[in-house]
């Protein structure tokens, strides 16, 4: 409750350790350790399948898991049921009870909870302020509209003031206009209210845009954990790397390493950029650059490409140009709508970059 | 020549019904008559007169028509053959009067016997309703919620299995195992818990549990049906929010699944009441179930204008009863047949 900030959110720390969920054969989830900080909103962004749901419902309690231990606040949740931990979960499908009211829904959990009607009145009309829906007490839930759904359903989990909030890909549902303000909204909420949020999506963008950390997942293991920034500019696997974002990725050999940069020799030459950890000389690798960060050629550039135009997708406040390389390989590079020229489709663009720009990352055979 | 009126009005009524619907259906293919193409143009002829000449043999000759043969003849007097349509064929209440207050000659002044037989089905048939509703409710939300494609595959066969078994069967092989010499009471007397055999028929026992046994599948089935629709979400946000087992079920799944639990009663209810097998086989010597009053009214005391008057009265009662039931619970008639 936003009254006693204090008092929850000191129990809002989840560790995870040595936590494991298998199916039969199917590992979902591999062994994660993981300390999610008290008043975080904290992301697990992946691809479907990758066990960020599993293990979202490891943490609710839906799901147990087949080693390690889920800690909230620094209590072991083993023996504990959903209806027993400090947790409240937005479904993805929000799963609002068809039969009640707004206000019956909100104060579903109060009234499980044997709290009087009419100090439920209180609290129900004090997070229906929160939440903006003030005077939708009384409405059924399929009178609102998505947003409004929405709404109730972060209502009626904070109504019985968990510690954590897990949120299940809430705003996969609607549509574009309506995510970006949600993502608003929830980060606002998250902010007065002070709690921990646990949010998973696919979406890198809801990732990134509302998360103090993002922890990226790729068949049952995370990949990196660390700050939108340090995710999006500094990608540690190729997974990552070409997951969060776009990239594009020329693969060859390893040159030369220093510890810092490295120096990768492909079929359209060698390029340098940042090292992303230990890599030794001849090692499959593969050389990563944004679109955006490729711009019309300038003489101060260390990176050159060239190559055939043969896309072009104007979006308004920048372009997308696919070059067709010597090697036949594709490069998309944006904003190059700056150039005084506008291209045109078959002609030749040079487009660079600097070295740190670039990054160099061992990649496996199968690999992206 | 009442009966060969009837006889040509049942062979005509489908047709004249297929007519007017005929009508019906061409009026609604006027313009603006009806927004999405009419039943006619949707199905096809052929489909079309078939299912509306089938459907109306269906209801007419197999429900109403019978019914309301009953219902005419409730209101006759008991007469021989030959009498029947002469001057003594009178429209007479004598045989309702009957059922409340016995025969003109009896003493009393209620007619407690029939009464009496007609309140106890009543009550034992709402009785084993709500024992069926509670022993079904379980394996139906186990069924619907729970149990993986494989374990739920199995369950429905070994429900099925037994129904395979014609109902007569089935109701002496429970008198078999409740009789004084049956299984039960043997084995309750080797163990030593009882020093002489259970009255199990006696007591009721297992009247409650043949008729049990008999409903249980259409208990289960539209149990199953209501509660298998239920989004497992639903469950788990009320769990989430901190609900205890029996409040879920309590405060979201019932009240989900009161249609098809009121549908499941109604059922139940009614062919309790309405069965025949199991209160002959397995009433005790002092039970008196209403359907074999009605039978013997026909078959022992060769009175048809009474049985059927009898027949009526169960009839319409329980239809009422039934009404009544859903309208206390806020429900429509045509929301059960989801």
């Amino acid at each position: 409750m936003p009254d006693n900030i204090g008092a929850t959110a000191k129990s809002g720390v989840v560790e995870l350790s040595d936590l494991e969920v298998r199916y039969g054969d199917f590992q979902a989830l591999q062994r994660t350790n993981l300390k999610i900080e008290s008043g975080e909103f904290f992301s697990f962004l992946g691809p479907s399948g990758c066990g960020k749901t599993t293990l979202l419902r490891t943490i609710s309690g839906f799901q147990s898991p087949t080693l390690g231990q889920v800690k909230i606040g620094g209590i072991d949740m083993r023996a504990a049921g959903p209806n027993m931990r400090p947790t409240a979960l937005i479904f993805q499908n929000l799963a609002l009870f068809p039969l009640m009211t707004v206000a019956e829904n909100i104060g579903y959990g109060l009234r499980v909870r044997g709290v009087p009607r009419r100090d439920r009145d209180v609290t129900v009309s004090r997070l229906l302020d929160i939440v903006s829906l003030l005077g939708h007490g009384a409405k059924k839930i399929q009178e609102l509209s998505g947003g409004q759904k929405q709404r109730v359903a972060i209502a009626r989990a904070l109504a019985v003031e968990p510690s954590v909030l897990l949120l299940d890909e809430p705003l996969s549902a609607l549509d574009l206009k309506l995510r970006q303000y949600m993502r608003a909204e929830l980060r606002a909420i998250q902010r007065r209210i002070g709690i921990t949020f646990i949010y998973i999506t696919h979406d890198q963008a809801e990732a990134l845009a509302m998360s103090d950390r993002v922890a990226v997942m790729n068949a049952g293991r995370i990949e990196q954990v660390g700050s939108p920034r340090s995710i999006y500019s500094a990608p540690e696997t190729p997974f990552v790397a070409s997951f969060v974002g776009e990239n594009n990725i020329i693969r060859g050999r390893i040159k030369r390493f220093d510890g810092t940069e490295a120096t990768i020799s492909t079929a359209l030459g060698d390029f340098t950029g940042r090292a992303a950890g230990n890599l030794h000389c001849d090692q499959p690798a593969a050389y990563f650059v944004r679109p955006e960060a490729l711009t019309p050629y300038q003489p101060s550039h260390e990176t050159c490409f060239a190559g055939e135009i043969v896309e072009i997708l104007y979006e308004g406040n920048s372009s997308q140009v696919t070059l067709r390389m010597p090697d036949g390989e594709k490069l998309i590079a944006r904003s190059v709508t700056s150039m005084t020229a506008s291209p045109m489709l078959g002609e030749r663009l040079r487009v660079g970059c600097n070295r740190a720009d670039g990054i160099v990352m061992a990649i496996e055979g199968s690999h992206p | 020549m009442r009966s060969s009126l009837a006889l040509s009005l049942c062979l005509l009524l489908p047709f004249l019904v297929t007519a007017i619907l005929l009508a019906g259906g061409l009026f609604r293919r006027q313009p603006n008559a009806s927004p999405g193409p009419g039943f006619f143009r949707r199905n096809g002829p052929a489909v079309s007169i078939y299912l509306v000449i089938a459907v109306s043999a269906w209801v007419f000759l197999t429900i109403v028509f019978p019914q309301i043969a009953m219902i005419d003849l409730s209101f006759h007097p008991n007469l021989p053959p030959k009498k029947i349509g002469g001057p003594e064929d009178v429209f007479t209440l004598e045989n309702y009067r009957y059922f409340v207050f016995g025969p003109v000659s009896s003493t009393g002044s209620l007619n407690t016997l029939h009464l009496g037989a007609y309140a106890a089905t009543i009550t034992a048939s709402v009785a084993v309703t709500a024992l069926n509703f509670i022993l079904c409710y379980p394996i139906a939300f186990y069924m619907a919620q729970s149990a993986l494609p494989r374990a739920l595959r199995r369950l429905i066969i070994l429900l099925i299995l037994p129904y395979w078994i014609n109902e007569v069967l089935r109701v002496f092989a429970v008198r078999l195992l409740l009789s004084d010499a049956g299984i039960v009471n043997r084995m309750l007397l080797a163990t030593g818990l009882v020093g002489t055999p259970v009255d199990f028929i006696g007591n009721n026992v297992g009247l409650y549990w043949g008729l049990s046994y008999t409903c249980i599948l259409t208990m289960v089935f539209t149990l199953y049906n209501a509660l298998e629709s239920l989004d497992k979400s639903q469950i788990e946000a009320a769990r989430d929010l901190g609900a205890p087992w029996w409040h879920v079920h309590m405060f979201i799944v019932m009240p989900y699944a009161k249609p098809g639990i009121a549908s499941g009663c109604a059922l139940t209810f009614m062919s309790c009441v309405g069965s025949i097998a199991a209160p002959l086989v397995l009433g005790g010597p002092r039970t008196l179930w209403f359907t074999p009053v009605i039978y013997d009214r026909f078959y022992q005391a060769l009175n048809w204008p009474l049985g059927a008057a009898y027949a009526v009265i169960l009839l319409v009662s329980c239809t009422v009863f039934v009404l009544l039931s859903l309208r206390i619970l806020g429900l429509k008639l045509g929301q059960i047949a989801r």
